[in-house]
């Protein structure tokens, strides 16, 4: 077991150019990231003085501060819930741990603008809650619309960007660290916050980063929930004005906030470096007793399951129970099922290839150019996906037009916007592993690509994984990049849901809102019976 | 086999779920699975229109003419912003638009539609020059709440709404493209001034604010508000979902002016489309009794030509007062917006 600072050598292969296998994929990734800035860029240079005029406005400023408010309670209640969660399914004896790994990570899958709906419709000033408490004189509930409303539909559903990264650090974390302060006599609560906390930090701000940019990054929660953001101010430009350019100038802005927030995670996240040479686990973890924190910690879990997925999953069905009592045909849309898993899929792989040699390059080969390419992932994660889609509009039409409206082109606009999910989940699978391994390899005259492929990817698996999970379930639920960009005709569930829900024929938008959650409970079960061995 | 090799092998297969080989393999198999496109014949429609409401039509159309019909569904500025972006290169052949605001903004990169084709369409509902074509009247209107508010309460002109006694009783959707045609149609019939003594007016009546019409219609019938402006369709479809006691009705505002104005969604045919006759075929089905009828029965809209019965739980169109001006003059949308934003409706 090696503990050490990063100020001390902890790469000897630093010193290596990296190789071949690894920087032209890399190269090729950032070209592709670079393409909605510099879009953004031409649209917006092309009239900047319009563009100037609405940044310059206090109004605009003004949501400046809001987004920043929404974004940072976001981000501690996700982060607060994250962590908590992932400790207590992870390491505890917690009742139906098994059960709860899954359900806690499931809200990641709801779209934002369906459980917004939701929101409204149970906990609006007369929904589902009030007529239920009529009879006891509650005749209107405090209101919900507003930033209490925002902070909680976009925590709820954005608290799993924390979770999973945290379970896969805590699975990764050397039982027998934690054991010998226990041994020193420190508490349960006190192992927690001196030892497993620092080992585990870099999961909660990498995932706190993603709650952040997704909070920016969402309009479907903000616009039903009445919040004016920044990523709003963007959509009305294209919505009322048909502008491209302010839109532009707007996004451009949000990049910029954007990566400042990725500055920041890179500078909270510590240097300290924790690995362990062995690769398995030596021996099984003895889960940590509740004792008679149990029940309540199980209240706890369940009270947040109950919230984010029980009762957003019993209102669709209730819609849909509704509608086909009412004479609406029970459409299983088997055809959109198959297309949403499809192109999933395939942006889960691509994402995986295309996350490797970047977390290989930022990890084992840190320089300026690694890390900057890096926070540059992030951009696409950040802005709303219309801007991102436009751009590929752009560049397909006058470039290539032949991958127009193709599903290659569909691919690569999903892996812009969700190739920091995978980037991140594999770099902190790899920040675990000691360089040694792949040098002991390179020592046994493997070339680094033999290395890589015999040694680190297989140890990697857990993070690899993990991160392809993570991008399987964004894409299920992405909306507007697949409406710009899909190939004519190409329907998912997330369109569909949208295309009933945008009408107000909510029963008919229950049941691919249904499906969605289903389907991506599959995977998301695989991943966390898998984890842990 | 030797234990050693059988370790290997397990080894092997854990790691062949990250073997780089098998992930290129999925994104093959899944962009081919996926397949592209439509082949060449195919009639290529976006639509601003939800798959919803207009798929039916779609499919009859389809059936009729042995054309097939690739759509692609989206938000109609999303799909205007597509257009834009497209430019010369665009694979669409006709652009079915939710209002006459989307159809405005890409109206250099359409091509007229003969005369013949689109002349029993009023003339208000079409432009002039013939680059779109209305296919549905909708009606703007206010939804009130009928338990909260009888019709005789209600103003006569949408003028009124800014009295102080409406304050904190009102909705609006500022951004939907229907609302801001409504308020394009005030400043041609009030003038500028009057069009933003009314926009503070309501402001400084502290409305809710709603993303786009299907909430504010709930609103409504929640209580949450007393009244809201909405396009006249919504309600209906609530009304078919939830049943009669869904507590919202329409109100046509009787002195006229732009509360009750009636607008289109429409369709135009793009320049560089290279299926021109199956893209006219299309707009001619449209405008057919069977189309026309599809939109009365079906989506609770008015239909535009003679000789298709208007639904009968909706109010007919001539009982409707409905200002004499034609939506092709309701272009100036950065107008509207810039007026709406500097009396502080929009940001």
């Amino acid at each position: 077991m090696t503990f050490q600072d990063a100020t001390g050598s902890q790469n000897n292969l630093g010193r290596y150019r990296p190789p071949l296998f690894v920087w032209l994929p890399a190269s090729l990734v950032a070209l592709l990231v670079l393409l909605p800035p510099v879009y953004l860029g031409v649209r917006t240079f092309t009239a900047y003085e319009a563009a100037w005029d609405l940044l310059a406005n206090t109004r605009t400023l003004a949501i400046v501060g809001r987004s920043l408010l929404l974004v940072i309670l976001v981000t501690a209640v996700s982060a607060v819930l994250g962590v908590s969660l992932a400790w207590l399914t992870v390491r505890t004896d917690l009742p139906l741990r098994r059960v709860f790994a899954v359900a806690t990570a499931l809200p990641l899958v709801i779209p934002s603008y369906v459980f917004a709906l939701l929101v409204v419709v149970a906990l609006g000033p007369r929904g589902m809650l009030q007529g239920w408490l009529e009879p006891l004189g509650v005749d209107r509930l405090p209101e919900i619309f507003g930033l209490p409303g925002a902070v909680l539909s976009l925590s709820l559903l954005s608290y799993p960007y924390v979770l999973l990264p945290v379970r896969a650090a805590l699975h990764g974390v050397d039982p027998a660290m934690e054991e010998a302060a226990r041994g020193l006599g420190r508490g349960a609560m006190a192992t927690f916050a001196t030892v497993t906390l620092p080992l585990i930090r870099p999961a909660v701000v990498a995932g706190g980063l993603l709650a952040a940019l997704y909070t920016l990054s969402d309009f479907g929660a903000v616009s039903l929930l009445r919040y004016q953001t920044f990523t709003w101010a963007i959509f009305i430009q294209y919505q009322t004005a048909f502008d491209r350019t302010a839109a532009a100038g707007l996004s451009l802005t949000l990049v910029g906030l954007a990566l400042s927030l990725v500055v920041l995670e890179s500078r909270t996240r510590g240097r300290a470096v924790h690995y362990r040479v062995t690769p398995g686990m030596v021996r099984r973890r003895i889960p940590i007793s509740l004792g008679r924190w149990r029940w309540p910690a199980l209240l706890y879990v369940a009270t947040v399951c109950g919230v984010a997925l029980l009762a957003p999953l019993g209102i669709l069905l209730f819609w849909v129970v509704r509608g086909v009592s009412a004479g609406e045909p029970l459409a299983l849309l088997w055809s959109n099922t198959l297309s949403s898993v499809t192109v999933s899929l395939g942006a889960a792989a691509l994402a995986a290839l295309a996350g490797m040699p970047i977390a290989v390059l930022v990890v084992r080969f840190p320089s300026q150019v690694a890390s900057a390419l890096s926070r540059l992932t992030f951009v696409g994660f950040a802005l709303p996906g219309v801007a991102v889609a436009l751009a590929f509009v752009f560049f397909a039409t006058a470039v290539l037009p032949i991958v127009y409206q193709t599903a290659l082109l569909l691919l690569l606009a999903y892996l812009v916007l969700f190739l920091p999910a995978s980037v991140g989940a594999i770099e902190s699978s790899l920040r675990q592993l000691s360089p040694r391994l792949e040098e002991a390899a390179r020592g046994l005259g493997r070339t680094p690509a033999q290395a890589f492929r015999s040694v680190t990817a297989p140890l990697l698996m857990r993070g690899i994984l993990a991160g392809a999970a993570l991008v399987f379930l964004l894409v299920m639920k992405e909306l507007p990049a697949t409406l710009i960009l899909s190939p004519l005709g190409f329907q998912t569930l997330a369109t569909s849901v949208w295309g009933a829900a945008s009408e107000a024929f909510f029963a008919r938008a229950a049941m691919p809102a249904l499906m969605l959650v289903l389907t991506a409970s599959v995977p998301m079960a695989f991943l966390v019976t898998r984890e842990g061995r | 086999m030797h234990l050693n090799d059988l370790a290997r092998l397990l080894r092997l297969r854990r790691a062949l779920f990250a073997h780089p080989l098998l992930l290129i393999g999925i994104v093959l198999l899944s962009l081919s699975a996926v397949g592209c496109g439509a082949d060449d014949d195919a009639l290529v429609v976006y639509s601003g229109r939800s798959e919803t409401l207009v798929q039916p039509v779609m499919d009859q159309f389809e059936d009729l003419t042995g054309i097939e019909v690739k759509v692609k569904y989206g938000a109609t500025a999303e799909l205007a912003a597509t257009l834009l972006e497209e430019g010369d290169g665009t694979p669409a052949d006709v652009f079915f638009a939710q209002d006459p605001g989307g159809l405005g903004a890409v109206e250099g990169m359409l091509s007229p539609l003969p005369a013949e084709l689109i002349g029993g369409v009023p003339g208000w509902a079409r432009s002039p020059s013939g680059l779109w074509v209305g296919v549905s009247g909708r009606a703007r209107v206010l939804v009130y709440n009928p338990d909260r508010l009888s019709p005789t309460e209600l103003p006569d002109d949408i003028w009124d709404l800014t009295d102080p006694k409406w304050k904190g009783r009102l909705g609006w959707a500022p951004t939907n493209g229907s609302f801001l045609t409504m308020v394009t149609g005030m400043r041609m019939l009030w003038g500028e001034e009057k069009t933003r003594g009314w926009i503070e007016g309501i402001v400084a009546n502290d409305p809710r604010t709603y993303p786009k019409n299907t909430p504010q219609v709930q609103a409504v019938a929640d209580g949450e508000i007393d009244i809201g402006m909405p396009n006249h369709y919504y309600l209906y479809r609530f009304l078919a979902e939830h049943g009669e006691d869904f507590s919202a009705r329409n109100y046509h505002t009787p002195a006229g002016g732009p509360g009750a104005l009636v607008m289109v969604a429409g369709a135009g045919v793009l320049r560089e489309s290279d299926n021109k006759e199956a893209a006219e075929r299309f707009i001619d089905f449209l405008l057919s009794a069977v189309a026309q009828q599809y939109f009365a029965g079906q989506t609770f809209e008015y239909p535009l030509v003679e000789g298709v019965k208007t639904n009968r739980l909706l109010t007919p169109l001539d009982e409707i007062n409905q200002p004499t001006i034609p939506l092709a003059s309701l272009s100036d949308l950065s107008g509207t917006t810039d007026l709406l934003r500097s009396a502080g409706a929009l940001p």
